[in-house]
């Protein structure tokens, strides 16, 4: 029997955090170990080559391919700008002769005597990486980028839709239980990061998009109206490109389910301080999860810092929250942990726990199925 | 070292998330499976090294077994007994798909030839094909070279061309290839490697074109003229190029095979190889399925045709959602004895998406999940049918007689009636609560004809039985039947149509006792007839004059088959599977189908 693991999200309040920012490709870095960056700084550039347009000479000129060097007129490396003659028919008439154009502004990549075709390519396009958070560079590694690192609460989400983002973090929820109204959803929230209770609607998101909010945290959303909002079928979760305008984490999953107590609590002791959030989810090897990073500013004193890396193993007493059907989103204590494989009502055998939930009912529940809220 | 010297094998399968170890020992004269470790594979941070877990699933098996196999950090070689304990092994191999296995993109000059072949080769070699690029698939150029820009592969192989034909397409799409100068997926800094097996009389133009920018190897044409394939040097070639430049950007791989006394075989690279030695040791026509979390392989083996493909998209876990997106819902709810609100049910399978470790715990949940496992995997059988075709764009002579034989070339190498064994891999068909379920599952998904014997692996070893067939092919076929393969029984189909309740067939069984049962099967109705594992029977099936269970319409066949933990399972249902469209009565078939076959507990 595979050992069942028990994936746990994080919810921590003070943190080390170092981020990686890295370029796609090879380039400049612009900062140093030591340097002080905010979430918005370019911290390392790159130029990526630029596109490449495919001209058919020969079939234009109507000429055979061999021949192409006798009428070309630039050669391979040579700048053209937009609309420029890069190859013409000879005729002792200038009102004769067959051009070919430059389609864009650019150079030349190659000229090809096989397919009479010539390659052009475009300028380089600038490509830069952001600090994402407030902090401090810890490392560079040369010519790819650096490592920012901060002390910050962290909150790693379930699931999101859309890239990284920053903002002011501000409630609309009460309660972790308290369903996003799409009616307090205006102007005045533009550029924050709003916390928005178990649930978003459809008509929620919509509206947090027309008011352009960087983000909106909430415990779930139906796939349903995801489908909608993204127009397709989201069939593998690997997200974070998506282009909607903002970026929508879940803490929970699928479906309305109140925002676990402790990471609610967790954000609220941040209220009006600037979140950094990605929605990128990626759930295979290498997994990664959303995040919500809230730097402490500058001079913030340590009082208890939990290091990421520490792993808690399960024990009796230890909260835990189900996260499949049928106790799903509920969350309880761990009554026993009995040790054998156990048949549960699908006739899997599995190893199961106990669980005490808060109105006194036990269960028991493959411990695949939950998962443990971490202090 | 001789194969017949190799008296203790140690192999381990690197996956995504964990690394399998098995030992094999000659006990007596045969080999067989005699212990199995498991840990978490460690290509990813902390560790980034992966024999570390390859370590630790050894050590599990040095505990169980009470073999002394490693020295520190080394494997002991050879075998040996010491002061009356067992110490070592004679070989230790391995196979890999970590860090997600080997992503292909391939080009061709043709998509329907060249481009066809080219995806086979790469199919076959146990590669994720990403994208297949060709002259006329429809994009413009500079859709193509944004295409090979965004993605990034751990190779490319360029076909395109027969020998002595025309160069100019293979050229153009060795230009585009150049001018979108793609990068390696795994490792920043080198040169991403290029396979060319296209028309010979290309190769200057391609080296002139290709060579400063990538790393440019030369494979022979695996289309050497329309009326041939020869896929196996490029196969080869991916393999060493995965060996020596992907398998070298991962972590801890280079030490890796330094450990191992043979290549290391990409994971469904290793599976192929296991079945093509087995359908031809023994003869038979196999195909194989492989259902993962992620994706989903099919292999299969017509005489000496093999074929693999990958849906990659299809799978339990990750790409569960993805099952839902493309089969759709009533695709699904089809299989199922109950009703359940569709937003609903959206959201079970999203939740089973984002937290992939979950197990079913109700009833209803396993239900929802098989009937995505049937689905999945009717997929991407479909997928495999069509790659799994003949060649096109073949000129044949045609005779006379031929003028009245429709079949056109490039015609499916699939026959389902000539299918002998049907192997299942994965963990919704290898742990499902009941093997009533797994060979179920599959007969839906696969929907067999005649007579086609059923099978699951128990504990995925598919892969290091691949990787051993290629070091002692006698090892690798005994521990295959004995120890890997649990035979589920076998299925007995007859394909036809007819009214609900009509008689079909009438079969007769002759037990191993001289005990002879005569019965009929009508139109709609399974029958299970238990028979034990190893015990084989004599059987004769006549059915009625619309119907075929291998001999034609009408005519009757005597053939042996074998049981199983299951046993004898006689489907009525037709080919293609028929189901009543009315709602009440197709859950009414449903749960009777499932009460006959005892697929789930009845309160």
């Amino acid at each position: 029997m595979a050992h069942a693991y028990t994936p746990g999200l994080r919810v921590t309040k003070e943190t080390d955090i170092v981020k990686s920012r890295i370029l796609p490709l090879k380039g400049k870095v612009l900062k140093k170990v030591g340097d002080l960056v905010n979430r918005n700084d370019i911290v390392a550039e790159t130029n990526l080559p630029g596109n490449v347009s495919i001209i058919n000479v020969v079939n234009q000129l109507g000429i055979t391919a061999k021949e192409i060097e006798e009428f070309m007129l630039k050669k391979p490396g040579d700048p053209v700008e937009k609309g420029e003659v890069i190859a013409e028919t000879k005729s002792y008439f200038k009102f004769l002769r067959t051009r070919v154009l430059a389609p864009s502004t650019g150079s030349i990549e190659s000229i090809s005597d096989v397919t009479g075709q010539v390659l052009m390519r475009e300028p380089p396009l600038p490509v830069n990486i952001k600090a994402f958070i407030d902090g401090k560079v810890q490392s560079v590694i040369e010519n790819e980028g650096v490592e920012v690192e901060t002390i910050a609460t962290y909150i790693q989400g379930i699931f999101g839709i859309g890239g990284e983002t920053s903002g002011e973090l501000v409630f609309l929820a009460a309660t972790p239980q308290e369903v996003l109204d799409p009616k307090k959803i205006n102007d005045s929230l533009a550029g924050k990061v709003v916390v928005g209770g178990s649930f978003a609607s459809s008509e929620a998101i919509k509206a947090a998009i027309k008011h352009k909010l960087a983000g909106l945290i909430v415990g779930g959303i139906r796939d349903a109206d995801l489908r909608d909002l993204l127009g397709y079928d989201l069939g593998v979760a690997i997200t974070g490109h998506e282009d909607l305008g903002i970026t929508v984490l879940l803490t929970e999953g699928f479906g309305e389910i109140a925002i676990a107590e402790r990471t609610f609590r967790t954000l609220k002791e941040r209220e009006g301080e600037i979140a950094s959030i990605s929605g990128a989810t990626q759930i295979r090897a290498g997994v990664i999860r959303p995040e919500i990073i809230i730097p402490y500013k500058a001079g913030h004193v340590v009082q208890r810092l939990t290091h990421v890396e520490e792993e808690l193993g399960m024990q009796v007493g230890d909260q835990i929250r189900v996260i499949r059907k049928p106790y799903f989103g509920r969350i309880g204590t761990v009554k026993s942990l009995p040790s054998g494989l156990q048949v549960v009502e699908s006739e899997t055998k599995v190893r199961v726990l106990e669980v005490e939930f808060a109105d006194g009912v036990t269960a028991i529940i493959p411990r695949a199925n939950i998962e443990l809220i971490e202090e | 070292m001789k194969p017949e010297d190799i008296n203790v094998i140690i192999a381990t399968d690197c996956g995504s998330t964990t690394t399998k170890a098995i030992l094999i020992e000659k006990v007596g004269n045969e080999y067989r499976q005699t212990f199995r470790g498991e840990a978490p594979t460690t290509v990813e941070a902390p560790f980034e090294d992966v024999t570390k877990g390859v370590l630790n699933s050894i050590q599990e098996i040095e505990e169980l077994s009470g073999r002394k196999i490693l020295d520190g950090e080394t494997i002991i070689k050879p075998a040996q007994d010491k002061d009356g304990k067992k110490v070592g092994v004679d070989v230790y191999i391995s196979t890999s798909s970590a860090g997600g296995g080997l992503q292909m993109m391939v080009a061709g000059a043709v998509k329907s030839m060249t481009g066809e072949s080219a995806q086979r080769a790469a199919l076959g070699a146990g590669a994720i094909v990403m994208d297949v690029l060709a002259s006329n698939d429809k994009r413009l150029p500079h859709q193509k070279i944004e295409r090979i820009r965004q993605l990034r592969p751990d190779m490319i192989l360029l076909s395109g061309g027969t020998d002595g034909g025309t160069i100019t397409h293979v050229v153009e799409l060795a230009q585009y290839i150049a001018a979108a100068d793609p990068k390696p997926r795994l490792g920043i800094g080198y040169r991403l490697p290029i396979l060319y097996a296209g028309n010979v009389d290309a190769r200057e133009q391609i080296k002139e074109v290709l060579e400063e920018k990538m790393d440019l190897v030369i494979a022979e044409n695996i289309r050497p003229s329309l009326e041939k394939e020869n896929l196996f040097p490029a196969r080869q070639k991916i393999q060493d190029l995965f060996m020596e430049h992907v398998m070298q950007q991962a972590p801890g791989y280079k030490k890796l095979m330094e450990m191992t006394d043979t290549a290391i075989m990409p994971t469904p690279g290793a599976v192929g190889e296991i079945m093509r030695t087995i359908a031809n040791q023994y003869n038979i026509t196999v195909i194989g399925v492989d259902i993962g979390g992620a994706t989903t392989d099919v292999f299969s083996v017509f005489g000496e045709i093999f074929n693999r493909t990958v849906s990659a998209n299809l799978g339990m876990s990750y790409s569960i959602s993805n099952v839902l997106a493309e089969a759709t819902l009533p695709n699904i709810m089809r299989w199922i004895d109950i009703d359940m609100d569709e937003d609903d049910l959206r959201d079970r399978i999203k939740n089973k998406m984002i937290r992939p470790t979950t197990i079913p715990q109700s009833l209803a949940e396993l239900k929802v999940e098989q009937a995505l496992c049937r689905e999945a995997l009717r997929l991407s059988f479909e997928q495999h049918k069509l790659l799994a075709v003949g060649l096109k764009g073949v000129q044949r002579v045609r005779s006379i007689s031929d003028v009245f034989d429709q079949s056109d070339s490039g015609g499916s190498h699939i026959d389902l009636m000539k299918l002998d064994l049907l192997v299942g891999s994965g963990g919704v068909l290898s742990h499902a609560p009941r093997r009533q379920q797994s060979m179920l599952m599959m007969i839906d998904a696969f929907q067999p004809q005649g007579v086609t014997q059923i099978a699951v692996d128990s504990i995925f070893m598919m892969p290091h039985l691949g990787v051993l067939a290629k070091v002692n092919p006698k090892a690798a076929t005994e521990v295959f039947i004995k120890d890997c393969l649990i035979k589920i029984g076998t299925c007995i189909a007859p394909v036809g149509a007819a009214k609900i309740g009509e008689k079909i067939l009438d079969y007769k069984v002759t037990l191993p006792g001289g005990k002879i049962v005569n019965e009929s099967l009508k139109f709609g109705e399974m029958i299970l007839h238990p028979l034990e594992l190893g015990v084989e029977v004599e059987i004769e099936l006549t059915p009625t004059k619309s119907f075929d269970v291998g001999g034609g319409r009408g005519k009757v066949v005597q053939t042996k088959c074998e049981g199983g933990v299951v046993g004898l399972v006689l489907d009525g249902r037709g080919r293609p599977i028929s189901l009543p469209k009315d709602e009440n009565e197709r859950k009414q078939k449903i749960r009777e189908w499932n009460s006959v076959l005892r697929i789930y507990p009845e309160k």
